[in-house]
């Protein structure tokens, strides 16, 4: 397993309670965001079966605090080797059930 | 109609239960996962594949456990494990109503070895003490990925088992059979066999399933309810003459159908006349079908 860590700042959309979705499946991904005081911070963990990708989940997920902004948000990943595509689909499954909104086009 | 077999555990749930009535024991933010799969580089899941808590179903307080088939294809580790015991336990320290258990599973979680058939143990010593103690415990099979191995005993140590026609149901699963006894014993890659073998409507007829429903999450919740309300009027704790019958039951089947090769040659043995065509008929025409036929009812 890969562990990778992502602290994204500058988000200004607050988030309420947590949600899991997903499922740790093959190609698949558990998301868990939760509310967390973080001073404003976003703070992606994930683990991953798949060694070597760091560079595009960087991307994955700066993409997606673009599309987001979120503030004061914790956001854990258990991964067993599911495609950018899906990830970004997951991630805004997760925000658009604890922010109650659709998100906005970058 | 929603689809039980494609739902995950989590949306089975959602579904089955009065809207907005369930609380979730051990919710995923606690991060509960198997302290075995670490060691393995193996990856966890926040919930370790099993969801469990207490809700309403019809206005009734049951408590649920569903398991997650797509994580490590339902398997019960040791905290899975303990979370399914804990939870049967605490619902004969409240009284509920009942207890449902949604299972989909291949058994006992390998990677964790001694620490998970230990684990499936507990919980079928809790599914006997909840009976014992007043509380109906009913098992809902319907998930792509069947119920097999120590749970599949633990099915049939429920009250009752509400499966659909794509449920399975058996203790070794194809593969297991075609591994230890070869291909000409058994062909794992032959799907219809598989299903005739360990499917619904096979499990419904020899008398290990108690209602068979189609693949709809809310008749399998109503079916659930009819078993918990036959399991109160019936009593739900295990009793000397109900043993006996059921070992009776069983040695027949054994008498009657030891010998038999196929499912087809039992289904025409209870007296169907035409065999061939019970895995093509709907479910309330094959309900229908059966009635005359299936074993195991009680009089």
């Amino acid at each position: 397993m890969e562990t990778l860590r992502f602290d994204l700042t500058g988000g200004t959309r607050s988030l309420a309670g947590a949600q899991l979705v997903g499922v740790v499946g093959s190609g698949n991904l558990e998301v868990l965001i939760e509310h967390q005081d973080l001073g404003g911070g976003c703070e992606v963990e994930i683990s991953t079966a798949a060694h070597g990708f760091g560079t595009i989940w960087e991307a994955v997920v700066r993409d997606f605090h673009a599309r987001w902004q979120l503030a004061d948000a914790r956001i854990a990943i258990n991964d067993m080797g599911a495609t950018p595509a899906v990830v970004s689909l997951r991630l805004d499954q997760a925000a658009e059930l604890t922010t109650g909104s659709t998100g906005d086009a970058p | 109609m929603k689809s039980y077999r494609e739902a995950t555990a989590r949306q089975r749930l959602a579904a089955m239960l009065d809207a907005g009535s369930f609380t979730e024991f051990l919710p995923p933010q606690l991060r509960v996962t198997s302290p075995h799969l670490h060691q393995l580089d193996a990856p966890v899941s926040f919930d370790d594949g099993v969801v469990v808590g207490s809700g309403l179903l019809a206005g009734r307080r049951v408590f649920v456990a569903a398991q997650e088939g797509s994580f490590m294809g339902g398997a019960v580790g040791e905290v899975h494990g303990a979370k399914l015991t804990g939870m049967l336990q605490r619902a004969v320290v409240e009284g509920v109503d009942a207890v449902l258990l949604l299972l989909e599973t291949g058994g006992v979680r390998l990677h964790e070895a001694n620490a998970g058939l230990i684990a499936v143990s507990e919980v079928m010593r809790a599914v006997l003490d909840a009976r014992a103690a007043g509380v109906p415990v009913v098992a809902l099979v319907g998930g792509s990925n069947g119920c097999f191995g120590g749970m599949g005993i633990v099915a049939r140590c429920t009250d009752g088992v509400v499966i659909s026609e794509e449920g399975r149901l058996a203790m070794s699963g194809p593969e297991v059979i075609e591994t230890a006894g070869g291909v000409e014993e058994f062909d794992a890659r032959d799907r219809a066999l598989v299903w005739r073998v360990t499917g619904g409507k096979h499990r419904y007829l020899i008398g290990d399933a108690q209602e068979i429903v189609a693949d709809d999450i809310d008749a399998f919740g109503a079916a659930a309810l009819r078993l918990v309300d036959a399991a109160r009027a019936a009593g739900t704790a295990l009793t000397l003459e109900g043993l006996e019958a059921e070992h009776a039951l069983l040695a027949d089947r054994l008498a009657r159908f030891g010998a038999c090769d196929d499912p087809l040659e039992i289904w025409d043995g209870l007296g169907i006349a035409a065999p061939r065509q019970v895995p093509l008929l709907e479910t309330d025409a094959f309900r229908e079908l059966a009635a005359a036929h299936r074993l195991g009812v009680q009089p």
